[in-house]
């Protein structure tokens, strides 16, 4: 092991992009998820590692090959991506270990195993986006995940499923154009495509306008990446009609990774304050979270389908870690970190449990979960606590979220925002309402039920998640701590 | 941890590991109320046993868990907790025999589901009773709300499901839009949420931003009803009478006004409170929400509604107390807090078992019932003259501390407004029993006493009343220890 040590950071990217053409040359359903697993399971051990290391010894620089950064390839991980790759990691675990039971159900035999290799290739391009620090590393890997995202999507049963994924793929190509004009851009003002290096030369052009339409076509580009509101569209078709297991890897890791990489090119190479117009394009980030997180959040209340429903959800969550973008300090950035994390948990737990429930009633529409508060506990619960999760409710993680924007706002006596914040949590509070009162009212007080609950195999990744959003709601000393870590981090990156 | 440290903790735990026999249980109902009642019994004793720690000036206090820097969930009994959870654990086992005979009486569904969460509210109560700083009340109020919402919901039909709409939307939007706000703005400010004798803020902070904080925990401590954010209160009635009679009576609503003493003694502390302002336009809002429930209260036919109205109005004569900002009308308020309690729920026990009895809910059906239910109708006439505040009940004493409290701020109009609210009270309260007396219209009808579990707990509360106008100094004890005379 120590002599792999100094190339954790290669394996984390290399391991899943090997095991990808494997499953392709295997195709037994069953050996191709073991597979999956496997490099899942390394590659979360692996994450876990680099963080210890980050923590015990500071950013980790290692170039790809040996090649010194100029030339070569490096990537840079530091408190914020090492964190950002735990969760991606971790969640990936948790959507394998769930999609076993649940993509048979959904899938032909012969496809699961193209399945996994979109899943495993989609994995390697989130964690490449996440450590690289090389703006077109980052490019080739958003690529990556791209294409193996509108794959995965068109997996769903639904034909819809097609047209989803061919629009996620029009509008994702759009973006990756638009970030590909603007890193091109700054490579022609800078001379180079390191992070770093660009954090380092950019402030002296600061007064060419080409920094700024840079800027305008990067912030663009991953806005569409990440779901920011007005460049949401592409969402909610695509987590509606993509197989359940799917839905919950993407809603935890694929929107997470955009976020970070939106921070850190935002933050990082761009620093506050750092050109004239800085203030008006944090407050447009400030303004589309807040519309976002209201917008969003009204239309989820008016969806009949859950899937859809808590898609719209996530868009408007989007809103609140660009909020937290927004403040540009370092308070406000910890908040979207910590939401980040948050979001993660319990977005991938919300969309399990709506898996659990398409298993047992093969539907996803707000009228298959009448009366499944008696038929179905479980699962009924989990969303449930899922939901109160997003409100914000104490004891759960989306509480201590709430907390540290709201604190982040005030530090800044933006008092209007804070309760603004808050607001919004009776917004979110009225579709989860919804839901409950259709699952635990019965319309027939005397019918009797028969339990009709999820495999258990479905059931127990779901609820070690939602588990994971109370532990992490009653102590949230570590994410707390590491979010904090990761914000000062983000702005301490120029050398 | 010490024995008291011990008894503390447990005080609060044992209601909610109560929730597990009782869930067990469900196929015997005898053994599972048999199991809320041990439960109430014990957690009544620890709590004596804190109560005798903290009489002796020791208050035990200890750290849960930190769940993130500078905030923790942390308990500490001080005399005003001490006396609202002596309170709310001793009425918890009356209910818990009442309850008995009223959901069987009643042939209540999921009656198993009604005590697991029954337990469950009086778990958060004793939690937020003891609640050594503004996080860990937060968490314990909003818990409390949502463990309530499946008893107000109870009977699970349309009626019950907009009930618990206004319920949730009212109390979570304020505790979360208002109270949240206030908290982590207190926390921003003075990098501190800890319930300390004189108050966390001093000169430093602006008087502005004190005086909307003060106002925007009044009106976020929804559970205290003050107007205009009263009317979860009335459409919380739908719930069983146990709930209405514990929880909306006792527990619920005196948490929250608990809360707003507790944030006035220990976050703004009274000294500050009275160089404020604002809280003289809070004793406004009080003195008018108590003038405006009694007209209400008046008109209203149906009994369990009358009594929440009622309700509503005495909560406000807690917050006028405690917007006195002087040592009298925090005790006035304290006090009140008890003497309501075993006035009030004395009364919903007696609508409860008129409901069971005669099955009647309209006072105006009421006419003769108290010939045929003596007990009743006598209990329900020592709980009346309890909230008028007249001798020889408890209602008495908080009364005339209110009134010295409000006589030293020389506000008259407030004056006014608390006599013609005891007024108002005899008004609305006095005339059911006498009309019960009354020859009934139609003989024709058998109405007996209600069960014996329900007169047991009936009598029980009223002579509480009783007892408390006979000896109430425990009470004022615990209240006068925590202000300062001298301020005079």
């Amino acid at each position: 092991m120590t002599a792999l040590t100094p190339h954790l950071s290669a394996l984390q990217v290399v391991l899943p992009l090997l095991a990808a053409p494997l499953c392709t040359i295997i195709r037994l359903p069953r050996v191709t998820w073991g597979i999956a697993m496997v490099v899942g399971v390394l590659c979360s051990i692996n994450a876990i590692a680099i963080l210890n290391q980050v923590q015990a010894n500071g950013t980790i620089i290692y170039a790809l090959g040996g090649w010194a950064a100029p030339w070569g390839i490096e990537y840079r991980i530091d408190d914020a991506n090492a964190f950002v790759l735990l969760i991606i990691s971790v969640i990936n675990v948790f959507g394998i270990l769930y999609a076993r039971t649940s993509i048979p159900a959904e899938l032909s035999k012969d496809r699961i195993s193209w399945l996994y290799t979109a899943w495993l290739l989609c994995f390697t391009g989130l964690c490449g986006i996440t450590i690289s620090g090389d703006v077109f590393n980052v490019f080739v890997f958003l690529e990556i995940s791209s294409l193996s995202t509108y794959v995965l999507v068109s997996f769903g049963t639904d034909k819809r499923a097609l047209t989803a994924a061919l629009r996620y793929l029009i509008v994702g190509t759009v973006a990756a154009t638009f970030y590909v004009i603007g890193i091109g851009l700054l490579y022609a003002l800078t001379g180079t495509l390191n992070m770093a290096d660009l954090a380092q030369r950019l402030p002296d052009l600061s007064a060419q306008r080409t920094v700024l339409v840079a800027f305008g076509f990067i912030a663009v580009g991953l806005s569409i990446k990440m779901a920011l509101f007005p460049f949401h569209t592409w969402l909610p078709n695509a987590y509606t009609f993509a197989p359940n297991a799917v839905t919950a890897f993407l809603a935890g890791t694929a929107t997470k990774a955009a976020i970070y990489v939106f921070m850190r090119l935002v933050l990082t190479i761009f620093p506050a304050g750092f050109f004239a117009n800085s203030t008006i394009a944090y407050l447009i980030i400030l303004a589309a979270g807040i519309l976002g997180a209201f917008v969003a959040s009204t239309i989820a209340f008016f969806r009949k389908d859950l899937k859809r429903m808590f898609a719209w959800s996530s868009i408007g969550q989007i809103g609140y870690m660009a909020i937290g973008l927004g403040l540009a300090t370092s308070a406000g950035v910890a908040a979207s970190f910590l939401h980040l994390f948050n979001h993660a948990l319990m977005k991938t737990a919300v969309f399990m449990a709506i898996g659990c429930l398409f298993a047992a009633t093969g539907s996803t529409t707000l009228t298959a979960l009448k009366n499944a508060g008696r038929t179905m506990p479980w699962t009924t619960a989990a969303i449930l606590i899922g939901g109160l999760s997003l409100i914000g409710i104490p004891f759960t993680t989306g509480f201590v979220s709430k907390w540290y924007l709201v604190t982040a706002a005030l530090e800044l006596d933006m008092w209007w925002l804070a309760a603004l914040v808050l607001a919004g949590s009776l917004v979110t509070a009225a579709y989860v309402w919804k839901i409950v009162e259709t699952a635990y009212f019965r319309t027939d007080p005397d019918a009797t039920f028969t339990r009709s609950e999820a495999p258990l195999s479905l059931l127990i990744p779901t609820w070690i998640l939602v588990i994971a959003n109370i532990y992490f709601g009653v102590n949230a000393q570590f994410t707390g701590a590491q979010a904090l870590r990761a914000a000062n981090a983000i702005f301490g990156f120029a050398p | 941890m010490s024995i008291v440290q011990f008894a503390l903790l447990l005080s609060i735990l044992v209601p909610l590991g109560a929730t597990g026999p009782i869930g067990l249980l469900s196929r015997n109902p005898n053994l599972r109320e048999a199991a809320t009642i041990t439960a109430s019994v014990i957690t009544f004793i620890l709590v004596v046993v804190v109560y005798y720690s903290v009489k002796q000036g020791i208050e035990p206090q200890l750290t849960l868990i930190e769940p993130f820097a500078g905030v923790s969930i942390a308990f500490r009994a001080e005399p005003l907790g001490m006396l609202f959870a002596l309170m709310a654990s001793f009425l918890w086992i009356v209910t818990s025999i009442y309850s008995i005979g009223y959901m069987r009486g009643h042939h209540e569904q999921n009656q198993t589901r009604f005590f697991i969460f029954f337990a469950i509210a009086i778990s958060c109560t004793l939690g937020a009773a003891f609640a050594a700083n503004g996080f860990t009340l937060f968490l314990f109020y909003e818990a409390l709300t949502l463990s309530t919402f499946p008893l107000v919901t109870h009977k699970g039909d349309d009626k019950a499901k907009k009930a618990g709409r206004i319920y949730l939307f009212i109390l979570l939007g304020t505790s979360v839009g208002f109270f949240l706000f206030a908290l982590i703005w207190t926390w921003q400010l003075t990098g501190n949420l800890e319930f300390r004798a004189g108050g966390i803020f001093d000169s430093s902070h602006s008087r502005t931003v004190l005086n909307v904080l003060l106002v925007l925990y009044a009106f976020g401590i929804g559970k205290a009803a003050l107007m205009p954010f009263h009317r979860w209160l009335p459409t919380a009635m739908v719930a069983p009478t146990p709930v209405s009679a514990l929880l909306h009576a006792v527990a619920v609503v005196k948490t929250g006004v608990f809360a707003i003493l507790k944030i006035c003694m220990y976050l703004f502390g009274i000294d500050l409170l009275a160089s404020l302002g604002s809280h003289y336009f809070l004793a406004y809002v009080a003195a008018f929400t108590i003038i405006a429930t009694a007209i209400i209260a008046l008109r209203k036919d149906n009994l369990k509604a009358r009594l929440a109205y009622s309700t509503i109005g005495q909560l406000s004569y807690i917050v006028l107390g405690a917007m006195t900002a002087n040592a009298w009308g925090i005790v006035g308020g304290g006090m009140h807090m008890l003497m309501h309690g075993f006035g009030k729920i004395t009364l919903f026990f007696c609508a409860g078992a008129i409901l069971v009895a005669a099955h009647k809910t309209e006072i105006s059906q009421m006419r003769g019932i108290g010939r045929k239910m003596p007990v009743t109708m006598t209990a329900f006439l020592i709980g009346s003259i309890s909230i008028v505040g007249a001798p020889p009940t408890g209602g008495l004493w908080s009364k005339w501390y209110l009134l010295l409290g409000i006589v030293d701020t020389h506000e008259w109009i407030l004056l006014c407004a608390l006599i013609l609210g005891s007024l108002l009270s005899a008004i609305y309260l006095l005339p059911i029993v006498i009309r019960a007396f009354y020859p009934a219209n139609d003989s024709t009808t058998e109405v007996n006493e209600a069960p014996l579990t329900i007169r047991i707990a009936m009598l029980t509360c009223s002579a509480g009343c009783i007892i408390l106008f006979a000896a109430p100094d425990f009470a004022y004890e615990l209240m006068s220890s925590i202000v300062n005379f001298g301020t005079r």
